[in-house]
């Protein structure tokens, strides 16, 4: 067992383990802030597979952008509707046994799958040569994630947009 | 030398799993929105596990644009739960009825 099987084994412990407490959590903030912890780990998996650009893309954007976007929404939210209602007991059923289907046949495809028993070797995606590799391969598709971008953030400001017409009867109620 | 490539299969299995179970059990628009995260998450891990495999680039290449999508789903679907909470002052989908 090299080092690095450690770490990967320490990290994958750390990953599930908080996205099972993050799940499970009954507010939403402390789910958020578990969550937080799980990307974390999956930027430092990032890092071991040799992406350190992905490590540091998974840092910024996913534990910094979106979970901070999340918070926000939980904060603006008011604290009585937040509130949860038990899953109701009777549908444990279905979700037990299509969730154990779920992992018998996945643990029957890995262990049938000859790639899954090839030892990963460590290798290094240097930033540079990610950046090169991209806009040389796939420059089309990065404008048209941009422009995918600019449209996520035009719509989120339109539907965003307090109603011009605050005397209308069904926003009065949930207004914020 | 890290890991057989089967134990990241397995750990990218049960984040998916652990991303549908919150959509599937939980009753708020927020926990669901959290589990299509989750389940992007265990998708890009996998990604990142091939492109070590194979030794290319292309899973990493991926990755970005898995990234870029997950941003520009997160933003409009915040926003339309945020519209929808104006509208019915709940968080729950099953109380989204104005049709009944």
């Amino acid at each position: 067992m090299t080092i690095y099987s450690f770490i990967f084994y320490l990290l994958a412990i750390l990953i599930v383990v908080t996205t099972a407490m993050a799940i499970t959590r009954r507010n939403l903030v402390h789910a958020v802030i578990y969550l937080i912890f799980s990307f974390f780990g999956s930027a430092m998996l990032f890092y071991l597979f040799g992406a350190p650009f992905l490590a540091v893309l998974e840092v910024i954007i996913y534990a910094g952008a979106i979970m901070v976007l999340f918070l926000f929404v939980v904060i603006m939210m008011k604290a009585d509707t937040v509130a949860e209602r038990i899953f109701d007991f009777r549908q444990w059923l279905p979700v037990a046994v299509f969730g154990l289907i779920y992992i018998a046949i996945g643990m029957g495809i890995i262990s049938a799958e000859p790639n899954s028993r090839i030892i990963l070797k460590t290798a290094l995606a240097a930033p540079a040569e990610f950046g090169q590799f991209i806009f040389e391969n796939h420059w089309l598709s990065i404008e048209a994630v941009s422009l995918l971008l600019l449209v996520a953030l035009a719509g989120a400001l339109i539907i965003g947009r307090r109603s011009r017409r605050p005397s209308a009867p069904e926003t009065t109620d949930g207004e914020l | 030398m890290i890991v057989p490539f089967g134990h990241v299969l397995i750990l990218a299995g049960l984040l998916f799993l652990m991303g549908i179970l919150c959509v599937v059990t939980r009753r708020s628009l927020i926990m669901i929105l959290l589990g299509v995260e989750i389940m992007l998450n265990a998708v890009a891990i996998l990604l990142v596990g091939s492109s070590l495999l194979w030794q290319h680039l292309e899973g990493q290449a991926i990755v970005l644009f898995v990234f870029a999508i997950a941003a520009a789903e997160v933003s409009i679907g915040l926003a339309l739960i945020v519209w929808a909470y104006r509208r019915t002052g709940s968080m729950d989908p099953s109380d989204y009825n104005l049709l009944k």
